[in-house]
């Protein structure tokens, strides 16, 4: 294990850190790193230090650096973060435990499997299906301020499934649709343009969608990007449940969702 | 993804071996929220219980020594106090969320949650005020 | 996936905690301090909730609460990793709440 210098500092920093190698047939355990201490470092420059100076075995997932491709999602000291935006300094001198995102199964080290996540999101539908067909000759879609506003919060989502490791219900029922995918299909039943979702309300109004939820909130405490998922799906539940009630109302019973615009 | 190559893609193999990470039974003591959470939930048992206490004493209505004594039982009122601290907090979880659920458009902007709540918070004062009242408007007097 | 009939006890769940939320605190320290320290007569407490209006707010103040019980409970279990019985659970939690609503309605309205 190295130790440390770097130019201007010789504090360090210890990160305990998640391994799990499947190839090797052992079970995960952890292993701690020593680290140079910068005050301007986060915990992905740390890792990144890690994988350079000192373990090049060591897998995660980054790319942007700035909070923007979601990619970089791990379990800090238990609290899903961005690890491109979480700075050393706020634990400092504190040794920091890194784990893989809570919840999802590990594929190796700090890397998670998303690809139910991905299937969730086809599943709900989460693109603009048009309300009605328009030939290009006649130009955009208008929208008004006051229509952008009822949507645009959701629009802020980088996927970066921080949610889903904050959601008990999720930790209890890996199937549940999940905050980001309900706030995606909100997204787009609130947008003007869109007509999707009577289409949408198949999955998202179903036992495995916005009824397992039970409000515990924290997807939304640990959003990097302000979404407010919880709040979508309590918003959703009025809808599917004034839609549920109209229902009876309807001569023939048919369940039509007018996403509540 | 640019740390392992052998990452699968979703068109990617499936990897043989996962490391599945089970739910703790007590997970909600790990995060101060969480244990909040269960206690707002387990408010419920409190306040279904005093539902059943307002059933016993319905049951009594024409019963005017029955209906004093069980007033009068040290049990219930003891149970009665537990109960009242979630019954509380039960009210201050309650319309706390109210917002989230409530949301009323003015234009492009979100009509502010505290508000909401806030109205809300009124509306129980009054309520409960006027409860006391109305309770007490058979006058111990007359 | 089946759009789901969660609707139905969703908005019991939602009136009921509103009517607890709104009323039980008021009512918890009327019968549990107010009747006990002397400040209202047993009787005429007694008196009060037999009044027509009472009577109706009381099927109330029994019924919905009760519903938020079942409603509420119900997730508890599934929170505390209890995944199985999930029928049976539903029948005896919510049948709870109606049957109590019944006899309440009896006790009161009839
Ligand atoms: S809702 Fe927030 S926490 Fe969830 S994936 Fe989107 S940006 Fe991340
Ligand atoms: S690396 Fe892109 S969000 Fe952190």
């Amino acid at each position: 294990m190295a130790t440390t210098d770097t130019q201007s500092s010789t504090k360090t920093m210890k990160l305990e850190v998640f391994r799990f190698l499947p190839d090797e047939g052992e079970p995960p355990s952890f292993q701690v790193y020593e680290v140079p201490y910068r005050d301007d470092w986060v915990v992905l420059d740390a890792l990144n230090y890690i994988k350079d100076e000192i373990d090049g075995t060591l897998s995660y997932r980054w790319s942007c650096r700035m909070g923007v491709c979601g990619s970089c999602g791990m379990m800090v000291n238990g609290e899903p973060k961005l690890t491109c935006s979480a700075f050393l300094r706020d634990y400092y001198p504190q040794q920091i435990k890194v784990e893989p995102l809570s919840y999802f199964p590990v594929i190796r080290d700090l890397i998670i499997n998303m690809d139910h996540f991905i299937d969730k999101m086809g599943e709900v539908k989460t693109w603009l299906i048009p309300a009605e067909d328009k030939p290009i000759e006649d130009g955009e879609y208008l929208q008004t301020p006051a229509q952008l506003a009822k949507y645009k919060q959701f629009t802020m989502c980088i996927n970066c499934m921080l949610c889903y490791s904050a959601c008990p219900v999720f930790g209890q029922n890996p199937d549940f649709i999940g905050p980001a995918a309900i706030a995606l299909g909100q997204r787009y039943n609130l947008d003007s343009r869109d007509g999707g979702a009577d289409e949408r309300a198949d999955v998202l109004f179903s036992d495995e969608g916005i009824w397992e939820c039970t409000f515990v909130g924290e997807c939304s405490e640990v959003c990097p990007k302000n979404v407010d998922p919880a709040g979508a799906i309590q918003m959703a539940k009025v809808t599917a449940t004034n839609d549920w009630f109209k229902s009876f109302l309807m001569p023939g019973g048919r369940k039509k969702s007018g996403g509540n615009k | 993804m640019d740390n392992d190559s052998s990452t699968p893609t979703a068109a990617g193999p499936v990897p043989a071996k996962q490391h599945i990470r089970k739910m703790p039974v007590n997970w909600w003591l790990k995060k101060p929220a969480y244990l909040r959470y269960m206690v707002r939930e387990i408010t419920c048992l409190f306040v279904g219980g005093y539902a059943m206490f307002l059933l016993m004493l319905a049951a009594r209505l024409d019963k005017p020594e029955a209906f004093e004594t069980l007033l009068a039982s040290p049990l219930a009122i003891g149970l009665q106090w537990v109960a009242l601290p979630f019954a509380i907090y039960h009210s201050v979880t309650w319309f706390n969320l109210t917002p989230k659920v409530l949301v009323i458009w003015r234009g492009e902007d979100k009509l502010p949650g505290f508000l909401i709540a806030g109205a809300h918070y009124a509306g129980w004062l009054a309520v409960s005020a006027g409860l006391v009242y109305f309770a007490m408007s058979g006058g111990t007097d007359g | 996936m089946a759009r789901s009939n969660e609707p139905a006890f969703w908005s019991l769940f939602s009136a009921g905690g509103m009517v607890a939320a709104f009323l039980f605190p008021a009512a918890i320290f009327i019968t549990a301090y107010m009747v006990p320290a002397g400040k209202i007569e047993a009787d005429n407490l007694r008196m009060v909730m037999s009044h027509p209006i009472s009577r109706l707010l009381l099927v109330a103040m029994i019924s919905l609460p009760l519903f938020h019980w079942a409603h509420r409970f119900r997730f508890v279990l599934v929170d505390l990793g209890i995944k199985g019985f999930k029928l049976p659970i539903a029948i005896l939690f919510y049948g709870t709440a109606v049957g109590s609503t019944i006899c309440a309605a009896y006790l009161l309205l009839v």
